[in-house]
């Protein structure tokens, strides 16, 4: 770590992240709360010889990161609510192509026009199922800071490993908040670069038949090699099949690679769940307000703890299943109607142990929200 | 090179209906490319889906089958990242002018260096022989069984208002111009727009009684007329074709270099 501290917005410190993880290529479309990662990159991204585009819309930006990925740039877009139902079409031929590309979404108030200008966490299920079709897909999201600059390297590190969109989950909270940023120094983070083939010109190159260890070496576009790209089902050419086995294959490939690896995608932090008795589950701005509670109770001698959840998607179940074990509540605190709720239900034995301290007006949940839920279920009256 | 030498093999044989424009179309460009002696690397097609978005899978570039009406959009983060390369756009007119519309007008606007390639037969052929932008009142389609009254767009006029700097039209039955249209239309730097009047026997034909494939084709060559001509005086209805602008403007990728050039603070 540099000695370099800032005191960032979110949306800035996820700039700086991007940076550092080697953005070439920014698309977007202005929206609250996700408009000041557009504007610092305009000016950012050309500085360091990048390329920033304002497009005519949400679906044009998400598309044209993918034509850019193509060449061989990281490439991210920034968007909220609305326009992230915009992009679903193209994040679904990104997952078919397997391009990799970072999608951020800060979360406001939905459905629709909603809230544009509050925190909610209501497109967890829409990150995970946004696009059309059986798929898989990665989503990570943070609660602070330096974990958004963490984060948001570990996006562009998985997109490049798994050849496959990685979405940010961010939320207005985590977005406008201002707060310190210990700035990491270059190379205190590895970075994960584009794989590229090693097949020779003129030699038959296959731009979709995976390594033995499931990884896929691209060739940029423009360079040597010349293949097809198509939403359509593919073989190991790029071109278009309808057998029934290439299908098969290429739609196990597309999920097994994701779902076969949860231990290496799962990204967690714990605090004191070794003896707690009552787990609070949180992610992203909410976990803000579930740890002041974990700390201020640990305090005062309560067997409470926290997991924090980073990963979203794949949703880490086997994590919560072994790290909550022992408790006898589980409490998920979310800014929205349930989402991670029904998850930790299939993941747990016991679903009717876990409960849900929730907030969908738009307001940011409150330790006081949290701790009145806790009353309840421990049964001390309201 | 041989015209097989731009062709992938491997794709063969193509979907089209026999009596199709689009072959032709897709001889010509290749055609232009080879007297251009461009090199197959450095062309990028990128297309969105239809029939005419087929062209992509089988020419021997680096292709790029998209999403309907979106071929633009994914084209100009291509041409953005890589300015060298050379970019080529086959679309269909309801690829291009109904779900691409927005991309369609926003990329003659900005003036980058694309050439739009527009099949325009009239109708949607994949799905079926459904009206498009470009059918016109009074025609039929499989959705106007009583008769069409949407109004259509034309497609030079929609392209030169929106600020594309090179724009012209020709059709299958004029192919010896057709390649030379093409030639200029991809050395043009700035968005260029060619588009092809280009049968489509099997629905906009055959629902609106247009004859065969020849037939289609001959109406080519009496229903149209050069731009600029005395005939078009004396009868309105003929439709021009040749190029209508071809200008030298501010060309997008290069006013983004000098802004690179401004932010890096070199001058
Ligand atoms: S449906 Fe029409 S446009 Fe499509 S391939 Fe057949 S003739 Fe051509």
């Amino acid at each position: 770590m540099s000695n370099k501290t800032l005191f960032l917005q979110g949306n800035a410190v996820c700039v700086e992240a991007a940076l550092y993880a080697g953005l070439d290529f920014f698309a977007g479309y202005p929206i609250t709360p996700s408009t000041e990662i557009a504007e610092l990159l305009s000016l950012k991204l050309p500085r360091k010889g990048g390329k920033f585009i304002q497009m005519e819309d949400e679906i044009a930006s998400m598309c044209a990161i993918i034509g850019a990925s193509l060449t061989g740039l990281k490439s991210m877009t920034a968007t909220s609510g609305p326009g992230f139902s915009l992009k679903q079409e193209a994040i679904g031929y990104a997952v078919m192509t397997e391009i990799p590309c970072v999608i951020v979404n800060v979360q406001r108030g939905g459905p629709s026009t909603g809230l544009p200008t509050s925190p909610s966490q209501g497109d967890v299920m829409q990150a995970r199922w946004g696009t059309h079709g059986d798929h898989s897909i990665i989503t990570l999201t943070a609660s602070n800071h330096q974990d958004v600059f963490a984060m948001t390297v570990e996006a562009f590190n998985l997109a490049e490993t798994y050849r496959t969109p990685v979405i940010l989950l961010f939320d207005e909270v985590i977005g406008h908040m201002r707060e310190k940023l210990q700035m990491p120094d270059p190379e205190d983070i590895p970075l994960v670069e584009r794989l590229w083939t090693s097949v020779k010109e003129g030699t038959d190159f296959h731009p979709y038949l995976p390594r033995e260890d499931g990884r896929l070496p691209m060739s940029d576009f423009g360079g040597i090699h010349r293949y097809n790209v198509t939403g359509l089902i593919h073989d190991m050419w790029g071109f278009p099949s309808n057998k029934p086995d290439v299908a098969h294959g290429l739609m196990h490939h597309l999920v097994d690679k994701i779902e076969n690896r949860v231990h290496e995608i799962t990204r967690y932090k714990e605090f004191f769940l070794d003896d707690a008795e009552c787990i609070l589950i949180s992610y992203g701005s909410a976990a803000r307000s579930a740890l002041h509670v974990v700390e201020s109770r640990r305090a005062r001698g309560e067997a409470l703890g926290l997991l924090e959840l980073q990963t979203l998607w794949p949703f880490p179940a086997e994590v919560v299943r072994k790290r909550c074990a022992h408790a006898k509540y589980l409490l998920v605190v979310e800014l929205n109607m349930g989402q991670i709720l029904q998850e930790v239900k299939k993941a747990v034995m016991d679903p009717e142990k876990v409960f849900l301290s929730n907030k969908i007006d738009g307001t940011f949940i409150t330790p006081t929200d949290i701790r009145n839920v806790l009353r309840l279920i421990q049964g001390k009256g309201v | 090179m041989a015209i097989r030498d731009y062709i992938r093999e491997r794709f063969m044989p193509h979907i089209w209906c026999p009596g199709c424009g689009h072959g032709i179309v897709m001889n010509n460009l290749i055609r232009a490319v080879e007297n251009l002696e461009l090199r197959k690397r450095d062309i990028v097609m990128v297309s969105g889906i239809g029939c005419s978005a087929r062209i992509s899978g089988y020419l021997d570039f680096h292709t790029l089958h998209t999403l309907h009406g979106r071929a633009l959009a994914f084209a100009t983060g291509v041409k953005m990242a890589r300015p060298e390369l050379r970019i080529l756009v086959p679309m269909g007119d309801g690829d291009a002018t109904a779900i691409g519309g927005n991309h369609f007008i926003h990329a003659a606007r900005r003036n980058i260096d694309l050439t739009a390639v527009i099949m325009n037969n009239r109708i949607y052929g994949m799905t079926g022989g459904q009206y498009s932008p470009l059918s016109g009142r009074g025609k039929a389609a499989t959705t106007a069984p009583l008769g069409n009254i949407d109004q259509a767009f034309d497609i030079a006029d929609l392209a030169m208002s929106a600020g594309a700097s090179f724009v012209a039209r020709t059709t299958t039955y004029h192919a010896v111009s057709m390649i030379k249209i093409l030639e200029k239309a991809i050395m043009h730097k700035g968005f260029s727009v060619v588009e092809i009047l280009t049968q489509c026997p099997t629905y906009f034909g055959r629902k609106n009684r247009l004859g065969s494939a020849v037939d289609m084709m001959k109406a080519y060559k009496t229903g149209t007329t050069p731009v600029g001509s005395e005939a078009k005086k004396e009868d309105p209805e003929l439709i021009e074709r040749g190029i209508f602008v071809e200008e030298d403007r501010p060309e997008y990728c290069t006013e983004y270099e000098n802004i690179i050039k401004k932010a890096m603070g070199v001058h």
